[in-house]
């Protein structure tokens, strides 16, 4: 993969990069990483909106600078540098919003720890940008940040409806006056198991739709 | 791959860790001043919002100087202690000291409809990590004039809900003080009943936080509390 030279930047291998993890291979449902944050911040969409656009910008940049000194870093501690990249990447990240957007980082707060630990990043540094250029790393990396986000703002769009009945943040249940006919928030879908068997239904529709993800 | 001797894979491994140590220590001191003063910009709106004050970022100064009067810190007798700036007091940094050593600022504030209320910082202990806020009391010194918390790093939708006005909007009007004896606030899981004056509701999946800010406002008040007590009326 990616040895050839003069390829062109979107060419139909790397448009392949984006598109696979967003349905085929996808991170949360195919691949079943970065599940543990996946339970944690899909109570409501906002959160799950920013924490899927820090884990694309993280994956992406972090996976095409691996890429690029691919060739230097040492196979014996080849994790130990992707962890200093990654975290490197995401406090220089923090301090900036910290110094300059103070409320973007407000809301983070939370999630700058979630990030290095989210395992989709180490997955793909990895198994992907340890062998590829750089540039395929970087759209590997919004490719796998993109398809996990699609799965928490989906798993974050029927917790919070049902279990606050808001969409983000908007009184959804309340404009459509279901209290007054008696409807009743379901308190169970702000817990984090719910968040498992709503990734479950998805698995189980994707799998349901494209047989060759069954496993024999 | 390529096979690398112990000596490259040193030598790597220094000249990574000191660029990155150097680029993030760079980073933290140039930045230091620009989020310093976004704290202190914080701060003062958290204090304006618990009078109920809507603050943004730009306006906060102008409006803390308008709407704040005068800051003090007491000692847990409730005598006031000179020579110290009630703003620059850490709370958290107060209570690691004795208790009798302890500083407790205050804050005066008159709001748009003429209510003397004073402002008392607090802090304490969520799931994760700190949880803190302020609480404006009326000048009965009891009835809670409304209060504003925030958080560190609690769980997103959950006990992070301390800091939005559904919350927040319960305390206005609940009092610290029954028939004289403090109380405190409590905070029920299930619900606080319609006529509980001591008491709101608790936040669901949120039951340590909710706790952990039910001993928070126990704690930090009741260092007030002979100075509340004296000066109530």
């Amino acid at each position: 993969m990616g040895n050839l030279e003069n390829e062109p930047m979107f060419s139909a291998r790397n448009l392949k990069l984006f598109t696979a993890p967003l349905g085929m291979n996808n991170p949360i449902t195919v691949q079943v990483l970065g599940i543990c944050s996946a339970l944690a911040v899909t109570v409501k969409l906002k959160p799950a909106i920013v924490m899927a656009l820090s884990v694309t910008i993280v994956v992406a940049v972090s996976n095409a600078i691996i890429a690029a000194m691919r060739q230097y870093i040492p196979d014996r501690i080849r994790i130990i540098v992707q962890l200093v990249v990654i975290a490197t990447m995401v406090i220089f990240v923090d301090q900036f919003l910290r110094a300059y957007v103070f409320d973007v980082s407000k809301q983070l707060s939370v999630f700058v720890g979630l990030i290095i630990t989210n395992c989709i990043l180490m997955g793909r540094l990895e198994a992907f940008a340890m062998v590829n250029k750089p540039w395929p790393s970087f759209i590997d990396g919004i490719g796998n940040g993109a398809g996990y986000g699609i799965i928490l703002i989906i798993v974050a769009f029927f917790r919070e409806l049902l279990g606050s009945g808001t969409i983000y943040g908007y009184p959804v249940f309340e404009k459509l006056g279901f209290y007054s006919i008696g409807y009743e928030n379901n308190g169970m879908m702000i817990l984090p198991p719910m968040a498992l068997i709503v990734v479950g239904f998805i698995i189980w529709f994707q799998r349901s739709r494209d047989n060759s993800l069954v496993e024999k | 791959m390529k096979q690398f001797s112990n000596r490259y894979i040193f030598i790597f491994s220094t000249v990574m860790v000191i660029s990155v140590a150097t680029l993030l220590s760079l980073a933290a001191t140039l930045l230091q001043p620009a989020q310093e003063k976004n704290l202190e910009i914080e701060k003062k709106k958290s204090m304006l919002e618990s009078i109920g004050v809507p603050a943004t970022r730009d306006n906060t100064e102008d409006l803390y100087d308008k709407y704040i009067k005068e800051s003090f810190v007491l000692n847990p007798k409730g005598e006031s202690v000179d020579g110290v700036d009630a703003f620059t007091v850490v709370l958290r940094n107060e209570q690691k000291k004795p208790i009798e050593d302890q500083y407790l600022p205050v804050f005066r504030a008159i709001p748009d409809d003429g209510e003397k209320v004073l402002i008392l910082p607090v802090e304490g202990k969520g799931l994760w990590g700190p949880i803190y806020g302020y609480v404006s009391l009326k000048s009965d010194m009891s009835t809670i004039y409304g209060v504003t918390f925030d958080h560190k790093g609690e769980t997103p939708g959950l006990g992070a809900e301390i800091n939005t006005s559904a919350f927040e909007g319960m305390f206005p009007g609940k009092k610290l003080f029954d028939n004289g004896t403090f109380v405190s606030i409590q905070v029920h899981k299930g619900g606080a009943g319609p006529n509980d004056i001591h008491g709101v509701d608790a936040i669901s999946g949120g039951t340590i936080t909710s706790k952990g800010l039910e001993k928070m406002l126990l704690d930090c008040i009741s260092k007030y509390n002979d100075y509340l007590f004296k000066n109530r009326n």
